[in-house]
């Protein structure tokens, strides 16, 4: 019992120091990452004792910034749901991670432990509603800030999402059709599967358009460009126009979670979550041919790997999107969400039935 | 549906109020929107304008005629050599002076790279309040090339450069002008052709471009617009070609025109402008004659230093020109001289009393004009669509405010 607790323990460390080091490593690399695209240097000041690692400091640099800054609340605003409002933006996000399986049951000590904080048999479903109530800290925020621009903010964030819930449950569907379970795991460990004996049976080849659905669907709920409406710097500025200091900080990092929630779970769903083409419990092999065994240890580390570089894949792709393209306008956006995506939708659920149906008979 | 009517009656709703302005990021301090919202419709709008006003006109009264030129460089900050230009030009054409035909060129050749270096800005921003923010950093990069060449031939850069003189400029170009303009030029055309490659077929910007911020060709006129603004509705109007000055009846360009007066339409305007500015550089490179840059008349320019410290003559036309109350007297009178200015017709209207200060100058920039339509504009719109609608008139605060 205590020894389970232990463990379980263990595996939240893990993940979220994970998540809150890539979070923090990915305020790094948008940076980098624009400045790439934009012929800048981009940052490369902040050092320690001279040493300057290309900027890698400034994570730090930040936090020192914001911890020291006063933390100011308007004085028409609502106290309370003012301070709760980022704590909720931070907790929703987080919370999707303990549903994600980050690899394959490790055996050791005569136990089996599963890479998953929680293996809930509702999986899916309970990334989505987290994923839902992320949309509580923004309308708060914007209400409780007694500003108008906030209010503007949270009023577009709060259609924006509830638009794009929908597409994004829809493409699920598919998804779950495909495997036969909303639980996560199960999902992860049935896309080790092959067609045809050789092309691994990953979300992305058994749902191509609802990937691209779920997607596009996920990146409008992160609210960054092209789909930044509630943020539009140059517009309304924002919903967190009246947040300063730490609680700044917490929608900061609360954005680039859920940047990697979206990659973790676009991960999981469509790209094979901790599968390693021809790597699986018996070591690597190549179907028909041979099996190379390799030891057990070794194919968790690499399977976790694995993981870990997809999620990092998806965050730097979302960064590319982020500053390549423009932003929509309200009702474009929605036109989007509601005259496009949904339709889609509908249609992927239609045909993933059709299609299934027509294999299994 | 009776029940929904109650619920609607009972239901007290009004329209919000929103100051946008002047601390707001996109209204750069330098101008206020109210607004009237239904949700994010604009119902009404009023803009008020005067942020940046700092008596212009009435500080050159108070200034000799060489005093003021500074001031000019702070109309438009943005492509500040034209401002130099037209109100020399004004001055000139008080005593009735020609300048040098290399002076006609190198003129033509700085206002048509300043011409280039506004409208960089000026798509860039817009793009960027669009949340482009690289297409933005892309224009800004091949700014930067483009200001090193004013800093190379005034010495100021984008700013502040006060290259003119009256009669004149302030020196001959530098050495290997003429290469390095070129090589800029070439630079520029392709972050141009990138920037065309990000945006101009880009779906969500045409998204956001077309159809918004519209005005008729009609409307433009009875506000007064000139420029880009004003050709992107359809009017060719160009002070360049309507009224030639410098030496651009013999440069061969184009004037862009556009259709819809949308905001789409105003910047593939000045997309164009700037490939047209480009080719007016690369032919008054060719055609740059050789000679003074100076127009040789005491009363209107100063002596070298060299010749200051060694010739009794020129001492004294030197003492003359700066002394209080002696200075440049042009002849009493009135005059009008218009450029094209980067957002359009850019007018001084001089009075001289035969004084060595202009008793009235009265600048017209195209900006005040622009900015009089923007309400009419926005109206009925989004407010997203004001932030980009405002951004492609490329309202300049120290042009619209004087």
């Amino acid at each position: 019992m205590f020894i389970d607790v232990a463990i379980t323990l263990l595996k939240i460390a893990f993940v979220f120091g994970l998540v809150l080091n890539i979070a923090g490593i990915l305020g790094w690399a948008e940076r980098k990452q624009s400045a790439v695209m934009q012929d800048r240097i981009g940052a490369n000041r902040a050092d320690i004792l001279g040493l300057r690692l290309f900027g890698l400091f400034h994570p730090i640099a930040d936090i020192v910034k914001v911890i020291t800054k006063e933390d100011w609340i308007p004085p028409g605003g609502d106290k309370f749901l003012h301070t709760l409002a980022p704590f909720l933006a931070l907790f929703t996000a987080l919370a999707v991670f303990a549903v994600i399986p980050f690899g394959d049951t490790l055996h050791i000590a005569g136990r089996d432990i599963p890479l998953v904080i929680a293996d809930l048999n509702v999986g899916i479903l309970f990334v989505i509603a987290f994923g839902s109530l992320g949309i509580y800290s923004v309308v708060l925020a914007g209400w409780s800030s007694d500003n108008k621009y906030s209010l503007l903010g949270s009023m577009r964030a709060a259609a924006q999402v509830i638009s794009y819930e929908l597409a994004l449950a829809l493409s699920v569907v598919g998804v779950i059709m495909a495997y036969g379970s909303v639980e996560l795991d199960d999902i992860a460990r049935a896309q080790g599967q092959y067609v045809l004996g050789i092309i691994p049976y990953w979300g992305v080849i058994a749902q191509p358009l609802g990937f691209l659905i779920f997607f596009a669907a996920a990146m409008a709920e992160t609210k960054r460009t092209p789909f930044d409406l509630p943020e539009c710097e140059s517009e309304i500025i924002g919903y967190f126009t009246e947040y300063s200091g730490f609680k700044f900080l917490a929608f900061w990092m609360g954005e680039f979670i859920e940047v990697i929630a979206v990659a973790g779970v676009v991960t999981t769903l469509y790209f094979g979550g901790w599968q390693v083409p021809f790597i699986d419990s018996q070591g690597f092999f190549v179907p028909g041919l041979f099996t190379i065994p390799l030891p057990h240890l070794l194919v968790v580390v690499i399977q976790v790997t694995a993981f870990i570089l997809k999620v990092c894949f998806f965050c730097w792709f979302m960064l590319l999107v982020r500053w390549t393209l423009p932003r929509f306008r309200y009702d474009q956006l929605m036109g989007f969400g509601w005259k496009f995506l949904l339709p889609l939708a509908f249609l992927n659920v239609i045909l993933s039935g059709v299609i299934f149906m027509s294999f299994e008979g | 549906m009776d029940k929904v009517a109650t619920l609607a009656s009972e239901l007290h709703s009004r329209e919000m109020t929103l100051h946008m302005g002047p601390s707001h990021p996109a209204m750069h301090g330098t101008i206020r929107i109210f607004l009237e919202l239904d949700g994010e419709t604009v119902v009404r709008s009023d803009v008020n304008i005067g942020y940046l006003h700092r008596a212009f006109e009435k500080m050159c009264e108070n200034r000799t005629y060489h005093q003021a030129i500074i001031y000019t460089d702070r109309l438009n900050y943005v492509s500040p050599l034209i401002n130099n230009f037209g109100y020399a030009m004004a001055v000139e054409k008080m005593f009735g002076v020609e300048v040098p035909e290399r002076c006609k060129y190198i003129r033509v050749i700085m206002s048509e790279i300043c011409r280039v270096t506004d409208h960089l800005t000026n798509v860039g921003a817009t793009a960027m309040e669009l949340g482009a923010f690289t297409a933005f950093l892309y224009m800004l990069k091949a700014r930067e090339w483009l200001w090193q060449l004013i800093e190379a031939a005034s010495g100021g850069r984008g700013v502040t450069p006060s290259y003119v003189r009256i009669g004149g400029v302030k020196d001959d170009l530098p050495e290997g002008f003429q290469g390095r303009t070129l090589e800029a030029l070439r630079k520029v055309r392709e972050v141009v052709r990138e920037v065309h490659g990000l945006l101009t077929k880009n779906r969500i910007f045409v998204d956001r471009t077309k159809g918004v911020g519209v005005i008729t060709s009609e409307e433009a006129i009875s506000y007064g617009f000139t420029g880009p603004c004003l050709r992107s509705t359809g009017v060719g109007y160009d002070v360049r070609k309507a009224q030639p000055y410098m030496v651009y009846d013999r440069m061969d360009f184009e004037v862009p025109v556009g259709t819809k007066g949308d905001n789409y339409d105003r910047y593939l305007c000045r997309m164009e402008e700037m490939e047209q500015s480009m080719r007016i550089i690369e032919q008054a490179l060719v055609a740059l004659p050789a000679g003074p840059v100076k127009v040789a008349d005491n009363r209107i320019t100063f002596p070298t230093k060299q010749e200051v410290y060694s010739n009794m003559e020129s001492l004294i036309h030197h003492f003359k020109l700066l002394m209080y109350d002696h200075g440049i007297r042009p002849p009493k009178g009135e005059v009008y001289q218009a450029v094209e200015g980067a957002n359009g017709e850019l007018g001084f209207y001089l009075v001289s009393d035969g004084t060595d200060r202009p008793y009235r100058l009265r600048c017209r920039g195209p900006c005040f004009y622009i900015m009089s339509g923007l309400s009419r504009m926005i109206n009925g719109g989004m407010i997203a669509d004001i932030v980009p609608t405002f951004g492609s008139m490329n309202m300049i605060g120290g042009e619209c405010d004087r």
